[in-house]
């Protein structure tokens, strides 16, 4: 067994009882990123290996072991990082390096984490395939041949293949839970205001949230609780208490209500991803959950309003690209608006372009009332439809996903790549924390199963997530890259 | 609905962005079916309905208006494009 191979919380022990060091695990971690990343593309960039041992040795000489002191970890590339490169994946930010790094970043400097680079995505976050990055696309680790869904591909693929330990992404609409599936490891998008945004470059500013990925759901509650809390620098942070979310780590869900929604098991899911879920939901009746259908019924209305809202307030987040103050510029014109306008045509890809002009149309006179508002009132409705399951059950469980992972270059519509997010979408809309996790396999891909909790109560999926985790393999399996 | 080639070149502007004949063909249609399916938003009655422009109950965030340390000049203006005389350089304005 390669240290490389380990979880986080294994590592951690050996770690602890000093039977290994921080500059053994980062070494033995390049030297998988040698192995496979040629095949993988997680990264957009690899931190020059002397600089990162550098910091895995001060770790060591801290000598103080916990959380993720030690352990190599991978960034989704829009979080911010002082002096190293930052790109989003786009030529807009081709050169960009910040002058500071994200609060969820810092929470792991803290720790003396290591992280060891920055990891692929779709341009801006706005993609399910991680096929919009402006430089290459990531590969699912199960299938070369595959996408590893997205927007943080890169994140999921990086922590399937081995070449991290652990990565954080974004999940605005799923960007989190979805390549979590597709690539079979643990995802977690905590509740909107749980973890601190100020430094991740924004796509959907009510919807957008940081999370973790892992290879078990006790490094999941882990990482969870060092990048948690309240941030003076972003207001939508909340001043809520962080548990220690391994003390759910019991494996006792007797009574436990679980719901699940019939209207998440329709919209085109696939036979194979149906059986493992009611399998799984099987499994909990057995571990002593009550499990029961429950009814979301605005559900089938979620994409289309999120398909406005997320698009608008990308068009205002994207205004700061303007080409003055960072990012590329476009030198040939003479007049100002021209300037903008070129600027941001030359490095913008078709997808964002898109979803900008989209969520302009969206905003404009004359159509707000229509779209926008129209968009935001729906979303009402469907907080409604969680709050009112949640006064009966304590968290609730579906497919993450509608299909395994597509071929890459296989859609070109891009209305059928969003059909993808159908059932994450409605958590972000919600503002709910909801995780992903394995759940079994469909043709050689894997299948994830959703679970879903109340606000700020991470605690309970964990927990159920712990409780499935410790009586099935599924997160044991790992995708042979024909390299050991 | 389907959205005229005028209306493309419209919102590119308000949008800043440049499109060429190719793109705004494509987005025409690609912004209508989508807009299309948006639309399915009008089965349902929202009469009542109060917006839910954000999640959390919260609402002004106030802070103390006190002097903290900031950023550097030269660092944040090390990731302009262009600069004059440590300005940001942009084309006439007025």
């Amino acid at each position: 067994m390669e240290l490389y191979e380990l979880t986080l919380h294994e590592l951690q022990d050996k770690l602890q009882k000093k039977e290994t060091s921080s500059e053994e695990i980062t070494r033995s971690v390049f030297s998988r990123i040698n192995q496979v990343e040629d095949k993988v593309k997680s990264f957009i960039t690899v931190i020059d290996k002397e600089t990162v041992l550098k910091k895995a040795r001060e770790s060591d000489e801290s000598g103080k072991f916990t959380g993720v002191t030690g352990i190599p970890y991978g960034l989704k590339d829009l979080f911010c990082t002082r002096g190293v490169l930052t790109t989003c994946a786009s030529n807009m930010l081709a050169n960009y390096i910040p002058t500071h790094s994200s609060t969820a970043v810092s929470k792991l400097e803290e720790q003396k984490g290591i992280m060891v680079g920055k990891l692929n995505m779709d341009e801006f976050a706005m993609g399910s395939s991680t096929e919009t990055s402006a430089f290459f696309p990531t590969r699912n680790p199960w299938d070369l041949d595959r996408m590893p869904g997205g927007s943080s591909g890169g994140s999921a693929a990086a922590v399937r293949a081995d070449e991290v330990i652990f990565s954080l992404g974004s999940d605005t609409g799923g960007s989190i839970r979805q390549p979590a599936s597709f690539c079979g490891v643990v995802g977690l998008k905590p509740t909107y205001g749980r973890v601190s945004r100020s430094g991740v470059v924004a796509f959907a500013s009510s919807l957008d949230q940081v999370g973790v990925f892992s290879k078990d759901v006790e490094d999941c509650a882990i990482v969870l609780k060092t990048i948690s809390g309240y941030d003076p620098l972003d207001s939508t942070s909340v001043n809520i208490e962080v548990p220690d979310y391994t003390t759910y780590l019991d494996g006792d869900i007797k009574g436990m209500k679980i719901g699940y929604p019939r209207e998440y098991f329709e919209q085109g899911v696939t036979e194979d991803i149906k059986q493992a879920v009611f399998k799984a939901l099987k499994k909990f009746e057995e571990l002593g959950a009550i499990v029961e259908e429950v009814s979301l019924p605005h559900s089938e209305y979620a994409l289309p309003a999120y398909y406005l809202i997320a698009p608008a307030e990308a068009s205002t987040n994207m205004a700061k690209f303007d080409g003055v103050r960072f990012g590329y510029r476009n030198i040939s014109a003479d007049n100002v608006i021209d300037m903008f306008c070129n600027s941001r045509s030359d490095s913008f890809g078709d997808e964002v372009k898109r979803r900008i002009m989209l969520g302009t149309y969206a905003l404009s006179s004359g159509y707000y009332d229509a779209y926008y508002l129209k968009a935001l009132k729906v979303r009402r409705l469907i907080a409604n439809d969680f709050d009112k399951v949640f006064k009966d059950f304590d968290i609730i469980i579906s497919p993450t996903t509608p299909n395994t992972a597509f071929k890459i270059g296989q859609q070109d519509d891009p209305l059928a790549l969003y059909m993808n997010d159908i059932l994450t979408v409605p958590v972000n809309m919600a503002g709910l924390p909801g995780m992903s996790i394995p759940c079994g396999f469909s043709n050689g891909l894997p299948i994830g199963m959703q679970l879903i909790g109340k606000p700020f109560a991470e605690g309970s999926i964990l927990k159920a997530a712990y409780a499935f985790e410790q009586n099935t393999d599924y997160h044991k399996v790992k995708p042979d890259l024909g390299v050991k | 609905m389907a959205l005229t080639i005028q209306e493309v070149e419209h919102v590119a502007l308000l949008a800043r962005l440049k499109l060429d004949d190719d793109e705004k063909e494509l987005f025409a249609a690609q912004l209508s079916s989508i807009l299309d399916y948006a639309n399915r938003l009008n089965e349902l009655s929202t009469e009542d309905v109060e917006p839910l422009v954000h999640i959390l109950p919260i609402y002004n965030v106030f802070r103390e208006d006190e002097v903290q340390p900031g950023t550097p000049r030269e660092e944040i203006l090390s990731n302009a494009p262009l600069l004059e005389d440590n300005q940001y350089k942009v084309p006439k304005i007025i």
